[in-house]
């Protein structure tokens, strides 16, 4: 079997009927990978070189064996891996509390019939589009009057941020006074990403059958007990995108932190503004720069990667 | 309170039937309910329980509760500080016969602010109407039956889950004068002359600066933030236009064809006009984005991007959280918010008047 046969008999390539038309499509469609993958590829490449290399090899060009350093992650991961858990802590209960919550209001606003819905799904969806910038400085001012921490303490000590680990016994992640504005910052994307998680789960909520839900409702199920058994369960894939989607914009937020943590950095940094103070700063190289951009973007790389499809289904029905 | 006003407002006054529900063991009928009297408390109550609105409130209220303080309390509290001369870091007084429009006034003859507010319009038509542009044609490319669609299309909408930062930080060192990608790929082919500091340094456009809108000089500027922007977001155009792409019926594909159209006018006459809603949705979220590039600039450029790049958002973060400006701060925030409402609004009425809703 010729090389041809077998490329024909394994990627289906007709080399007949080959078709300009066809030769200039793929041609197009890679090169345009070149035009996105380039910042990513010459920052990964960046990264991988020591001080001498990057000064003399183009940008692109991967590093020589003696020009190949890992040395730029390790800066990087130093200097970034506390902001970095800080976004963990900030990111995940977040993105869950927003999720949930707009999971409810879609349910209270789709599956039930009642006089001025439409009014308060308008006010809900119209959140979407508000820029930050009209709430600023009011949030500013609210976080500043209300004292998270002194209001937890009855409830919570501020070593919430405490975890009992087997072995090593009660590990302190935080024991910071700015740690209580990671609180602030998560009931605020909560509330902020109410209006998106909404939409997205009513589009879906608008295709349940609602034969079904009659149904339940008739046999003398509670509302309550409708969501809990029926909607929720059929929600799996909706919760799967919206937590991709809030996920990714919460993680890469950097407006809010910059408002509503003090002084906007310290010990309680997420991981943008750290990663701002890393690569602002003139003492940093450009490869630790694109080192640090690597470091934190991961999360959302990663759960790009891992769910990509989902991801731009939920990016297209988002619209 | 008169019974049949409960009712209409719990949208139980409609003649669709009685609706017959079985309320814990307590069958109540909402059709007879009408005949009963004003005053009957316990069939006010049944209407109460059994009505849509009370059984739904649980789930959207508290959500709208909370949105609705943060948003629109947010905004509204915004609005009375913009009236004010709030300059400093206590609460001002809010005594409203010392209400002005001192702050828009300043606004308005600050040749700052028009500077941004041009600016914020150039980044706003230019970076959405390349953004569909080249989504769209991204979308055409792949949607011609290509193999490995998913990787394409995985790879053309990676950027998207970047954050501003990460973005801002990658294309500063592509546009490096002297080590970036864009200079040494130019100066490798020759084309020394156009390596340049896309990161400052601008070109005199001469007569057409005169006009409404045109800076004196061009800057690269901010066409290098769109430009960034645009590789952030075309696949996300990309992806919404595939959606509309795969939603048109293959019939009309084959409808053209036999008639003898060519591609290009088949897109044009058949497929273009029915992405009309694609378009549109894809434009508001584009849009918002645009209004969003605060991130972006802030780490691109600092505190302070220039004339030349300087848009509304990164305009009133320096001026209320540098300067302690906060009413100016809060008056250029209020402008911004009337800008994304116009932009928003005719979208949020025309998704009303087709009821998607």
């Amino acid at each position: 079997m010729s090389v041809r046969d077998d490329l024909a008999d394994r990627f289906g390539v007709d080399f007949e009927t080959i078709d300009p038309v066809r030769v200039v499509l793929y041609t197009t469609l890679v090169g345009l990978i070149a035009f996105y993958l380039s910042p990513l590829e010459s920052g990964l490449m960046t990264a991988l070189k020591t001080e001498a290399e990057f000064a003399t090899s183009p940008p692109f060009v991967p590093p020589t064996v003696d020009g190949f350093t890992l040395k730029p992650f390790g800066v990087a991961l130093d200097t970034l891996s506390s902001a970095i858990l800080n976004s963990i802590m900030l990111a995940v209960p977040a993105t869950i509390l927003s999720a949930l919550l707009g999971s409810f209001a879609a349910y209270g606003l789709t599956n039930f019939e009642w006089r001025g819905q439409l009014g308060v799904v308008t006010l809900f969806i119209a959140g979407i589009f508000i820029p930050y910038q009209a709430v600023l400085i009011p949030l500013s001012r609210l976080w500043a009057i209300v004292n998270t921490k002194e209001l937890l303490a009855p409830v919570l000590d501020i070593t919430v941020f405490s975890a009992q680990v087997p072995v090593l016994g009660t590990v302190e992640l935080a024991t910071h006074p700015h740690y209580a504005s990671i609180i602030n910052l998560i009931i605020t994307h909560a509330a902020y990403g109410i209006p998106i998680t909404t939409l997205l789960f009513r589009s879906y909520y608008k295709k349940l059958s609602t034969e079904m839900l009659e149904a339940a409702r008739l046999d003398g199920a509670s509302a309550f007990t409708v969501y809990r058994r029926i909607v929720l369960p059929l929600s799996t894939p909706m919760f799967a995108v919206t937590l991709i989607y809030q996920f990714t914009q919460i993680w890469n937020d950097l407006l809010f932190a910059l408002v509503i943590i003090p002084s906007g950095s310290g010990p309680a940094a997420v991981a943008t503004i750290a990663l701002n103070e890393l690569t602002g700063g003139i003492i940093q190289t450009f490869n630790t720069q694109m080192a640090g951009a690597f470091v934190a973007a991961l999360p959302t790389l990663l759960v790009y990667v891992l769910f990509g499809d989902k991801f731009a289904k939920g990016v297209a029905g988002e619209a | 309170m008169s019974l049949h006003i409960l009712k209409r407002l719990l949208g139980r006054d409609r003649d669709d039937g009685p609706p017959v529900r079985t309320d814990g063991g307590t069958t109540s009928t909402g059709g007879e309910a009408s005949a009963t009297d004003e005053s009957d408390l316990g069939a006010l109550l049944s209407l109460l329980r059994e009505s849509e609105a009370v059984q739904s409130a649980p789930f959207w209220l508290p959500p709208f509760l909370l949105m609705g303080f943060f948003v629109y309390g947010a905004i509204g509290w915004n609005v009375i500080i913009s009236f004010t001369d709030f300059a400093g870091l206590q609460l001002p007084a809010y005594d409203p016969s010392a209400f002005d429009l001192e702050m828009y006034r300043r606004a308005f003859s600050d040749g700052q602010f028009w500077a941004a507010t041009r600016n914020t319009f150039v980044l706003l038509v230019s970076f959405t109407a390349l953004s569909l542009g080249g989504g769209l044609g991204l979308a055409i490319l792949i949607d011609r039956g290509i193999r490995f669609e998913n990787w394409f299309r995985t790879i053309y909408l990676l950027p998207f889950s970047l954050s501003f930062v990460v973005t801002a930080v990658f294309w500063r060192w592509m546009y490096n004068f002297d080590s970036g990608v864009i200079n040494v790929v130019l100066r490798g082919v020759g084309l020394d002359f156009l390596a340049s500091k896309w990161l400052a340094g601008g070109v005199d456009l001469g007569l057409l600066g005169a006009l409404p809108l045109v800076p004196e000089t061009l800057q690269f500027k901010l066409f290098a933030v769109i430009f960034a922007l645009l590789w952030q977001f075309s696949g996300y155009a990309m992806v919404v236009y595939l959606a509309g792409l795969r939603a048109i019926p293959s019939d009309q594909y084959e409808a053209a064809r036999v008639d003898g159209a060519s591609t290009l006018r088949m897109y044009r006459r058949v497929i273009l006009p029915q992405l009309r809603a694609s378009t549109v949705s894809a434009a508001v979220v584009l849009m918002v984005f645009a209004l969003k590039a605060f991130d972006f600039l802030y780490v691109m450029f600092g505190n302070n991007p220039g004339p030349t790049a300087d848009i509304l958002s990164t305009m009133m973060y320096r001026q209320a959280f540098a300067a302690n400006e906060w009413a100016y701060g809060s008056a250029i925030a209020v402008v911004l918010f009337v800008v994304a409402l116009a932009v928003v609004a005719p979208y949020l009425y025309g998704e009303y008047r087709r009821g998607e809703l």
